[in-house]
């Protein structure tokens, strides 16, 4: 889920010279025969050995383990498995694979979309249904609580990948108050202390919550009620932040804000005052899923890609990598206490029923949302609207103006 | 007859990556999502009004800080001698090769409440000064990022005006603030436009510095037409809408500047 924007481009920065650094270890490693044990019942890996066969997988940024500390790279692992060729690129929000994927510019096999962003792309027919005969990980490993949510009613279209809650993230040495509920982000007392979502869909997430109204609302009055609290919150809000909270929190920069469960361990490494608190009021339950776009290349091949990335060796080294929770019962059995004891990343059954997904609203409340969005960020909403016609047509006029005098001047040939 | 084959490589690229570029922000900007012709998406700029003020505003000062910090650096380095100018353009030029957003990375942990400068305030004594997430980082980050591209224009100008020219004004009995105002100003005019559009240009449209520096609460025009096209808005018609409006106003602006340009440059030649 949206993840690390700000360091994939950082990661981009510097891949020149992760590269040259890179490339004895990448050829050292090259020769070595495979240390993993993958679960092959029911599928045939070779199948595609020595046909030439590619795939073309188009993932978050830093969303699958690539070795790094030397653990594993899921990539080159499947590469060696199967002798399929995955081409590997990255996005950075639901929205830009969204548009690259819309404006045909490119043919991928296997995309990542968010849950929301999963319902938009079966009401748009643009994914394809799964074969899961190819992919017997899926029955044998995912968690049923996992399966035919609604994004994806019937399952169809969708294999999990990642989940989390989203909760609040507070530095227990500045906030002193008990941290139980949405409130604590409108609170005047950590005035300049409060961090909040630079996201739409979350921000107003969270304000519906806390009136008590559905993340999911449809309801024009509800979203103009939160688009109201949200611009009552601005005033006790420091900035509106997504990746950056991890350096403003880490840092105590900021105190209290609202994040992605997966991402407070990372946090807490860095600051260990970090405490994670869900809200009474609930909150929103995010999957993140494995889909195969509708112009594939070889749906076969990226079923088999989809399989191995349920298998539970290939799912423990992505979670070390990722941090976000899997929906992947053999995985969690691998997990030290530490993190199945972790109330952020595996909490309560009472939490989790109480939380909400996302699903795919309609265009105009869509739209509605936007509008109202934008209003909460620009505050100087009253600026008459008129303004920018009136200007164009004065910056046109007084350009007229001076060309015209000009060539009436040079004509008289008075023009000093 | 003058061979126009030289340029072809140059006109190619522009008409693809150019011209068809600007052609489809054209026509995504007056249809809808289906392909019917609108003016929906124009009109619907109107309610950004506020927003593009803010953005002209900031990249107005910024340009102007610009313009005050780099002249009379431009000057000084154009009458310093070969090696010294060297050297100096090369450390105008040093930041630039480290990468935009590492840049103004850096200036949020210099800037925060507890960043660098607010400790070393408190050394000696004064309070912690609130400076990010402030329309005046916003217009730091700017002047900090695009500073070069004014120093540079100005220096290549600076450096074609002979020093004898500046002694045949002084000959004349010109003082320093006449030389100035009446050889050396009119003489630099051509590097202040190219300057003033290398720094308003970028500045309007910048999204990671007021995400960055301004802390996201007062989005600017680029913010707004970034969410349309990668972030949650996705309404790339809106988009190409808002991007029209602002290069129309940007034109404008520029061809207004230009024709002060034009009358300064035919008041001394004419």
């Amino acid at each position: 889920m949206k993840k690390r924007v700000l360091s994939l481009i950082l990661a981009l920065c510097t891949v020149f010279s992760v590269c040259f650094a890179s490339l004895p270890a990448a050829a050292a490693a090259g020769s070595s025969k495979t240390k993993y044990s993958f679960d092959k019942s029911g599928i045939d890996y070779q199948k595609f050995k020595g046909k030439g066969v590619s795939i073309n997988v188009y993932n978050w940024g830093l969303y699958i383990a690539e070795g790094e500390d030397g653990g594993m790279n899921v990539v080159k692992e499947f590469e060696e498995l199967t002798g399929i060729k995955v081409n590997y690129t990255m996005y950075a929000t639901n929205e830009e694979m969204y548009a690259k994927l819309k404006s045909g510019g490119a043919k991928y096999d296997v995309i990542f979309p968010s849950d929301y962003m999963v319902g938009r792309m079966i009401e748009e027919d643009m994914i394809l249904p799964l074969d899961f005969d190819n992919i017997p990980n899926y029955d044998r490993y995912i968690d049923d609580s996992f399966k035919n949510l609604e994004y994806d009613p019937q399952n169809l279209y969708s294999v999990p990948y990642t989940w989390g809650i989203v909760g609040i993230l507070y530095n227990a040495d500045l906030v002193k108050k008990p941290v139980d509920s949405w409130d604590i982000l409108w609170d005047p007392d950590y005035t300049g202390d409060i961090l909040m979502f630079n996201n739409s869909r979350d921000a107003f997430g969270i304000a519906l919550k806390r009136l008590g109204y559905s993340m999911n609302t449809t309801d024009k009055k509800q979203l103009q009620e939160a688009a109201e609290s949200l611009k009552k919150q601005k005033t006790v809000v420091q900035a509106y932040v997504m990746d950056e909270i991890f350096d403003k929190l880490g840092a105590g920069e900021a105190a209290i804000a609202p994040y992605y469960a997966g991402d407070y361990p990372l946090i807490k490494a860095d600051n260990p005052a970090i405490e994670f608190a869900v809200p009474k009021e609930g909150t929103n339950r995010f999957v993140d899923a494995v889909c195969i776009p509708k112009d594939c290349n070889n749906k076969e091949a990226a079923e088999l890609f989809i399989n191995f990335l349920c298998d539970p060796v290939v799912g423990y080294e992505n979670f070390l990598t990722i941090g976000y929770s899997s929906p992947n019962k053999g995985t969690y059995d691998m997990l030290p206490d530490m993190y199945k004891k972790n109330e952020a990343l595996y909490p309560d059954q009472q939490v989790l029923d109480n939380a909400e997904g996302f699903i795919n609203l309609d265009t105009e409340t869509n739209e509605y949302t936007q509008q109202l969005w934008t209003e909460v960020l620009s505050d100087d909403q009253h600026v008459n609207k008129w303004l920018i016609p009136i200007f164009i047509t004065a910056a046109l006029g007084a350009s007229l103006y001076i060309n015209i005098s000009r060539t009436v001047k040079k004509r008289r040939g008075t023009y000093k | 007859m003058k061979s126009k084959l030289p340029a072809l490589p140059y006109l190619i690229w522009m008409a693809l990556f150019i011209v068809v570029p600007l052609g489809l922000v054209v026509y995504f900007a007056f249809t809808t999502a289906d392909g019917q012709f609108t003016i929906a998406n124009i009109s619907q700029v109107g309610q950004y009004t506020g927003v593009l003020l803010r953005s002209i505003w900031l990249a107005a000062v910024a340009t102007v800080l610009c313009l005050l910090i780099a002249y009379p650096l431009a000057f000084f380095l154009s009458r310093a001698n070969y090696s010294i100018q060297r050297t100096l353009i090369m450390l105008v030029m040093l930041p630039m090769w480290m990468n935009f957003l590492l840049r103004t990375y850096a200036w949020m942990t210099l800037l925060e409440t507890s960043g660098l400068i607010n400790k070393l305030l408190g050394l000696i004594g004064l309070g912690p000064v609130q400076m990010i997430n402030t329309p005046g980082a916003v217009v730091l980050g700017m002047v900090y990022n695009y500073l070069p591209f004014m120093i540079l224009p100005l220096h290549s100008i600076m450096t074609k005006i002979e020093n004898t020219t500046l002694e045949a004004a002084q000959d004349l009995g010109a003082n320093w603030w006449q030389s100035f105002r009446r050889v050396v100003l009119p003489l630099s005019i051509p590097g202040i436009m190219t300057g003033v559009t290398m720094v308003f240009v970028p500045s309007i449209s910048t999204f990671i510095i007021s995400r960055m520096l301004g802390g996201g609460g007062n989005i600017l025009i680029g913010d707004l037409i970034e969410l349309q096209f990668i972030g949650s808005s996705y309404n790339p018609n809106l988009g190409s809408a808002i991007s029209l409006v602002m290069m129309v106003i940007v034109l404008l602006c520029m061809s207004l500047f230009n024709q002060f340009d034009k009358s300064e440059r035919e008041g001394i030649y004419g």
